[in-house]
């Protein structure tokens, strides 16, 4: 369970966060939806301690991430990055394993490389991959490895930056049913950061929407177009007239 | 009055950043330094940097003192001949080389190619998240990414500066041997006669010295690249300018040390 009270962040003159609320229950994937520059990423940053919060708390299952244990509270999550973020000097492989190579409990080299090809696998990457290098792969395979490294460590939560962007509507679908697939295989609790409509209702049990630093609507994705919610309906509507003020 | 209010605030805006710029380079060195002793370590990247700084900087380190070696028996000879002190050019050459041109010279291509190549590909690992990517996977970056690099290229900087210096002295006897008309073992003889251990290991503090420079600026500009191509870009540019500058003020300040 994730739980985030009264979360503040600002950058110089730049209020990212204003005190935002909101609870992730055990096993649910929740989907954070918002305009570009509307602090979803800087939240999703301060969850995973890369960015330090100005005021509030998070709590990953009760406990304030500020007294946990660094590697231990890192170990508990898997995190899939908007550009997949893999390392260009590694092999595939050796990107999806390795959480699996580091650490004092790592894993010998011939363990950790059948792990990763069962998790390449189970992406629907064939093993013939695990020896390529990242650039030599197209954007949605690349995706694919992200997310294998993401489950490689089998984590209970795991972080979806823009899970689509940069990919074409339908490989975007293949990534969202993978996700959707591989959430409830794991029964893990999952954080979507998205702008894609298509990935929400693939995706999502939940949905929060931030505005200008703070959760201007949350629901189930049942009553997401049932809303009267103004910031939602021009959001989910696409308008470029409403209270959200369009950046021209 | 206001323009020269307006003068005095800029030169204090100027000074302040100077120094908060000197603080965050102190405080990222000495946390490199601190991650370079504590576990875990990892050698393969050690090896891979000691590799990619050294090994890989050799031809360009030996051609530079090859033709450095050559040019200063040149020099040395032509103004030895004034006072008719043309015998000294193989000690000049030779100390010359280990004392001061090899580890500068060594250390200004080495800063070109390495402290660019290093804020690249950190600078590159900043924007495309890689470096957070690490965070997320339990990995601490300047463990994995700063210590080996800057222990890497404080290792390698003597062995590199050493073969080169060895490289000078043989431009230095070729010129002196073919051109000038040395016997050859009498060059080798003045060679060796006059140089003392404390040329050689004042040149290899050097060399260490600037290979943590080299190292340093690399690191930090790159791991405090800004956003996108130009961000990267002027990371790189930042890299290899102040890695110059401060290698030719160390260079100064351990000439003195070592006078």
């Amino acid at each position: 369970m994730i739980t985030v009270q009264n979360l503040h962040k600002r950058f110089t003159e730049n209020t990212v966060l204003r005190g935002v609320n909101m609870q992730i229950e055990k096993g649910e994937s929740m989907v954070i939806i918002g305009g570009s520059g509307t602090g979803k990423s800087v939240l999703l940053k301060c969850i995973l301690g890369l960015e330090k919060p100005d005021n509030g708390k998070i709590f990953i299952n009760g406990q304030d991430t500020t007294k946990l244990d660094r590697n231990l509270f890192l170990s508990s999550f898997g995190m899939l990055f908007q550009n997949a973020a893999l390392f260009d000097s590694l092999t595939v492989w050796k990107n999806v394993a390795f959480r699996l190579l580091q650490g004092s409990n790592k894993m010998s080299e011939k363990q950790a490389k059948d792990i990763a090809v069962e998790k390449l696998r189970r992406v629907g990457l064939s093993p013939d991959v695990a020896e390529k290098y990242p650039a030599e792969l197209s954007g949605g395979m690349q995706k694919r490895v992200g997310l294998a490294r993401a489950i490689a460590a089998n984590p209970g939560i795991i972080f979806f930056d823009e899970p689509t962007t940069g990919l074409d509507p339908i490989m975007s679908s293949v990534i969202n049913e993978l996700i959707r697939e591989i959430v409830v295989e794991m029964g893990a609790t999952a954080m979507t950061i998205t702008h894609d409509m298509s990935s929400v209702r693939a995706i999502a049990d939940k949905v929060i929407m931030l505005h200008d630093g703070l959760v201007q609507w949350s629901g189930v994705i049942g009553d997401l177009e049932k809303s009267q919610n103004p910031y939602l309906n021009q959001f989910l509507n696409g308008n470029a007239e409403g209270p959200i003020e369009a950046v021209r | 009055m206001n323009t020269f209010n307006k003068l005095l605030r800029s030169i204090g805006a100027s000074v302040l950043d100077f120094c908060s710029t000197i603080g965050r380079i102190v405080i990222f060195a000495c946390s490199s330094i601190s991650h370079i002793f504590r576990p875990p370590f990892y050698g393969k990247e050690l090896f891979s940097q000691f590799m990619q700084i050294g090994f890989y900087s050799l031809p360009v380190v030996g051609l530079t003192a090859l033709f450095t070696g050559a040019a200063l028996a040149l020099q040395i000879y032509s103004g030895g001949a004034r006072f008719s002190a043309e015998s000294v050019v193989p000690s000049i050459v030779a100390i010359g080389m280990v004392r001061e041109l090899g580890p500068v010279l060594g250390g200004l291509m080495v800063a070109g190619r390495v402290s660019s190549s290093i804020a690249a590909e950190l600078g590159t690992m900043r924007v495309t998240e890689q470096i957070d990517a690490l965070v997320t996977l339990s990995t601490n970056p300047m463990k994995y990414l700063v210590a080996p690099r800057l222990l890497a290229a404080t290792i390698a900087m003597p062995v590199l500066v050493a073969v080169g210096d060895t490289i000078g002295i043989l431009g230095g006897y070729l010129v002196g041997t073919g051109r000038l008309g040395f016997n050859s073992n009498n060059y080798l003889k003045n060679t060796v006669d006059f140089m003392e251990l404390e040329d050689v290991t004042s040149g290899l503090a050097k060399a260490a010295v600037f290979g943590f420079i080299i190292a340093l600026m690399g690191c930090y500009h790159g791991y405090n690249s800004g956003r996108g191509a130009q961000g990267v870009g002027k990371a790189t540019i930042n890299a290899v300018v102040s890695a110059s500058v401060m290698i030719l003020a160390a260079n100064y300040i351990l000439t003195e040390a070592f006078f």
